[in-house]
C-alpha cells in the first residue's frame, strides 16, 4: 500500500461573494479507508463536498488526485476521475426499477437498443458483490423499496462504475436502526473493496462505528483530523461545537494527516 | 452552506416508515444469481400484488371498454352493426393518433392543450397547399408534418427555456392556433373555415380499404411480430440466466392477441354496406339493376395506426431516449444528475406531440374529406387527452404507454358513438359532452387515487 492519498486538498478556499465559506481547508481520502466529515450546520461540509464533486470550483488551493494536481470544474470532471457522490435525497427515479436506476444516464446499448439483459446481470452482480441481500428482485420498482433499500441501491449505483472515491451525504439520516446497521456495513465493505469512502454524518455513533479517520469542520476551517481510535464521542461533540478539544493531544488541524500516514 | 436540515427532512418523508419490514433479512432472496420463481403461480401473484399496489395499467380501461361494448350492444341494436364498427375505428383514429403524441407529454407530467388546434393548423396548411397552390399530396403532407414539428419546437422552447408552465403555453396556443387555422383556411372567396379535400390519396387513408387478402396478411404479420418479440425476449433472458415470463403465459398472451387481431380483420373483411339491394340505374342508356359496390376490408388507416404504435412503443421501451423520458418524468433532478439533458427531452416530447397532432389532423381531414376549424376544437382535444388518461397514462408523469392511447381512445369513441344514437333529440350532443367529461374525470380520479394508494402502502 502506498502512502499516497487518493484525494488530497491543500489550503482550499472558497467564497460566495463576500462570504468566505472555506478557509484554508486541508482534506484527504485514502483508498481502503472510511474518512468521516463532521461539523455543525454551516460548517462547510456540503460546500467542501461540492468542491470535490465539481459543482463548485475552488477559489484557491490545490486539488490533487492520485498525487497529481487536477482541475475539477464540473461534475463531469469529477466523475471522469472516478468520484461518485451519493446525495442525501438519493436521486433515484421511483417509477423505474433498480436496474434502470443503476444504469440511468449510462445505459448499455447494443445496436441502438437497450441491452436490458447485460444491465440486469451487471446490476445483480454488483449487488451480490456488495453482499446486498435485502432486495427481492432487481426488477422491482424503486417506489416499492424501503428507505434502507433505496439507500443501498443508491450506493450500489455509485460503485457500479468502477469508481475510486465514493462520497456519501448523510446516508443514514432517514433510516431506522436495523437499516442503518445494514447501510453502515455496506459502507465498510466499500472501503474493504479498496475504495476511498467519505462519509458525511451528523450521527456520532455512526461515525465512530464505521470510520478509520474523522475530519471535523468548524466554521469553514478544518478543526482536526483524527484517528478513530484516538477519540470518543464527547471529544467529537467538542470539536463540532467549539472547533477544538483540549483532551485530544497533538492533533491541530492538518497534523492528523501526517500522523495518520506515518 | 449546508442544507442538511431541510434536505434530511425531505428524505425522511420520502422514506416512509410504516413499510419498514420488521426484519429486512426475512426478504433475503438473493437478488443476484438465483432467478425469482418461474412458475405461473408466481407470475399471477406478482401481477396481483402490482394491482394492489396501485399499478393498474390499462386494466380499468379494458374492463370499461368491454362493459361499454356489452352495454351499448344491448341498449342500442345498431351499435354492433358491421358498418358502425368500421366507423368507430376510422373516426377514432384521429384523436387516437393525437393521444399517442400526448402520452409523451403526459409522461413528463406536462400537458398539451393546443394539440387539437395544432392538428387543425397542420391540416389547414395541407389543404391550402393542395387547393390554393395545386401542390401534390406528398408535398402537402410533408408541409403539414413540418408545421407540426415547428409548433412543437416553439412550445418546447417556451416551456423548457422560458419556463412558462406548459398549461399556460399551450392554452395560449389553443386560442392562437384557432385563429391561425381560420386565417390559413380563408382563401378570400368566402370559403372561410371550411375547405374540401379533393385528393384521393388523402381521402383514401380513412375511406379506402385494403384488399381482403392484404387484411389477412396484415393480421398474420401483426401476430407474428408480437409472437417473435415475446418469444425472443424470453429466450434471450433464459439464455442469459435471468428469470423470464413463463412460456404458458406468453402463449396465452400471443393467443389472445391472435384472436383479437384475426377477429377484427374477419369482421372488417365482411361486406358492411348498409344497402346491399340492387337498385335500378342508368347504364349506357339502359335501365339495369346494379348492386351497390361492396364495402369491405380493413381501412388503410388501421395499418398506419399500428405502425405508429409499433414505432413509438419501440422508441419508448427499447431506446435510451425512451428510458430518459421516463426518468425525467419520474424524477427530474435525478435525471439531471445522471447527465440527462432534461431540457432537450422536454422540448422533444412537445415536438413528438405536435408531430403526431399533425398526423391526427390529416386523418381527421381524410375522415370528413374536408378541413374545418370546428373539427379540431375542444372536442378533439378532450377526446385525445381523455384517451390517453383513460387508457392508464398518469397525469402526474412517469407512467404510461403508447397503447394506452388506443385503448382509451376506443373507450371514448365507444361512448361517443354509442351515445350518439342512444340519446335522441336536441340534447344528444349535450349528453355526450357531459358523459365524456365525467368519464375523463373518473379516469383522472382513478389515476390520482391509485397514486395515493401506492403512497399509503409505502409504494409511492
Amino acid at each position: 500500500m502506498t502512502d499516497q492519498p487518493l484525494l488530497q486538498l491543500r489550503n482550499v478556499n472558497k467564497s460566495f461573494g463576500p462570504v468566505q465559506v472555506l478557509h484554508g481547508v486541508d482534506f484527504e481520502a485514502r483508498a481502503g479507508e472510511v474518512v468521516s466529515l463532521i461539523g455543525d450546520n454551516g460548517a462547510g461540509k456540503s460546500t467542501l463536498v461540492k468542491c470535490i464533486g465539481g459543482t463548485y470550483t475552488i477559489d484557491s488551493g490545490e486539488y490533487l488526485f492520485d498525487g497529481a494536481p487536477v482541475h475539477v470544474r464540473t461534475p463531469r470532471d469529477s466523475a471522469a476521475l472516478g468520484i461518485e457522490i451519493v446525495y442525501q435525497d438519493l436521486a433515484l427515479c421511483e417509477n423505474l426499477d433498480i436496474v434502470q436506476n443503476m444504469f440511468l444516464g449510462r445505459e448499455t446499448t447494443s445496436r441502438l437498443t437497450l441491452d436490458e439483459n447485460a444491465m440486469e446481470r451487471a446490476a445483480s452482480e454488483t449487488l451480490a458483490s456488495l453482499s446486498v441481500r435485502t432486495v427481492k428482485s432487481v426488477r422491482q420498482r424503486v417506489s416499492s423499496l424501503s428507505g434502507g433499500q433505496r439507500q443501498t441501491v443508491a450506493i450500489a449505483k455509485s460503485v457500479l462504475w468502477n469508481s475510486k472515491i465514493v462520497i456519501l451525504d448523510e446516508p443514514t439520516a432517514a433510516l431506522g436502526v436495523a437499516q442503518t446497521a445494514q447501510v453502515l456495513s455496506l459502507v465498510r465493505r466499500l472501503a474493504d473493496r479498496g475504495l476511498a469512502v467519505v462519509l458525511i454524518s451528523h450521527n456520532m455513533l455512526d461515525v465512530l462505528e464505521v470510520s478509520d479517520r474523522i475530519a471535523a469542520l468548524y466554521l469553514g476551517r478544518m478543526a482536526a483530523i483524527v484517528d478513530r481510535a484516538s477519540v470518543n464521542q464527547t471529544q467529537l461533540v467538542e470539536l463540532i461545537t467549539t472547533g477544538r478539544s483540549d483532551s485530544i493531544t497533538g492533533v491541530p488541524a492538518g497534523a492528523g494527516m501526517t500522523g495518520a500516514s506515518a | 452552506m449546508t442544507t442538511s436540515d431541510t434536505s434530511s427532512a425531505t428524505s425522511t418523508t420520502a422514506a416512509p416508515d410504516p413499510d419498514e419490514t420488521p426484519d429486512p433479512h426475512s426478504l433475503a432472496v438473493m437478488a443476484a444469481t438465483a432467478p425469482v420463481g418461474n412458475g405461473v403461480g408466481d407470475y399471477a401473484r406478482n401481477y396481483v400484488s402490482r394491482l394492489r399496489g396501485g399499478d393498474m395499467g390499462s386494466l380499468p380501461a379494458v374492463t370499461g371498454l368491454i362493459v361499454l361494448v356489452i352495454l351499448f350492444s344491448i341498449l342500442q341494436p345498431s351499435f354492433h352493426k358491421l358498418y358502425n364498427v368500421s366507423v368507430l375505428l376510422t373516426e377514432g383514429s384521429g384523436p387516437i393518433v393525437i393521444a399517442m403524441g400526448l402520452v409523451f407529454v403526459l409522461l413528463l407530467g406536462e400537458i398539451d392543450l393546443s394539440a387539437g388546434y395544432a392538428a387543425g393548423v397542420c391540416a389547414a396548411v395541407m389543404v391550402r397547399l393542395m387547393v390554393g397552390y395545386h401542390a401534390p399530396w406528398p408535398v402537402s403532407i410533408g408541409a403539414a408534418l413540418l408545421t407540426g414539428v415547428v409548433i412543437g419546437v416553439l412550445i418546447g422552447l417556451l416551456r423548457a427555456k422560458v419556463r412558462i408552465p406548459s398549461f399556460v403555453v399551450t392554452l395560449a396556443f389553443f386560442l392562437a392556433f384557432q385563429g391561425i387555422a381560420l386565417y390559413v383556411l380563408n382563401n378570400g372567396k368566402g370559403q372561410q373555415g371550411n375547405v374540401s379535400v379533393t385528393d384521393n390519396v388523402i381521402n383514401g387513408i380513412e375511406n379506402n380499404q385494403m384488399p381482403l387478402w392484404l387484411g389477412w396478411l396484415f393480421a398474420a404479420a401483426c401476430v407474428a411480430l408480437y409472437a417473435a418479440v415475446k418469444l425472443s425476449a424470453s429466450l434471450t433472458r433464459r439464455r442469459a440466466g435471468l428469470s423470464a415470463e413463463p412460456n404458458s403465459v406468453s402463449a396465452l398472451k400471443i393467443l389472445g392477441v391472435a384472436v383479437l387481431v384475426f377477429g377484427m380483420v374477419y369482421v372488417l373483411n365482411k361486406d358492411r354496406a348498409i344497402n346491399k339491394k340492387a337498385i335500378p340505374q342508368n347504364v349506357n342508356g339502359k335501365l339495369e339493376l346494379v348492386r351497390p359496390p361492396k364495402l369491405e376490408g380493413v381501412p388503410w388507416v388501421i395499418l398506419l395506426v399500428v405502425v405508429l404504435l409499433v414505432v413509438w412503443t419501440f422508441i419508448l421501451s427499447r431506446t435510451r431516449y425512451g428510458r430518459h423520458v421516463y426518468a425525467v418524468g419520474g424524477n427530474e433532478e435525478a435525471a439531471r444528475r445522471a447527465g440527462i439533458q432534461v431540457d432537450r427531452i422536454r422540448i422533444s416530447v412537445f415536438v413528438i406531440s405536435s408531430f403526431m397532432a399533425a398526423i391526427g389532423g390529416i386523418l381527421i381531414a381524410s375522415n370528413v374529406k374536408s378541413v374545418s376549424v370546428d373539427n379540431y376544437g375542444g372536442n378533439t382535444l378532450l377526446l385525445a387527452v381523455g384517451a390517453a388518461v383513460i387508457g392508464g397514462t398518469s397525469l402526474f408523469g412517469g407512467k404510461g404507454r403508447v397503447i394506452d392511447a388506443i385503448i382509451g381512445g376506443l373507450v371514448v369513441e365507444v361512448i361517443y358513438n354509442g351515445m350518439a344514437d342512444l340519446v335522441k333529440g336536441t340534447n344528444g350532443s349535450a349528453v355526450q359532452y357531459v358523459v365524456t367529461g365525467l368519464v375523463l374525470m373518473l379516469a383522472a380520479a382513478i389515476d390520482a387515487l391509485s397514486r395515493r394508494r401506492a403512497g399509503a402502502a409505502g409504494l409511492g
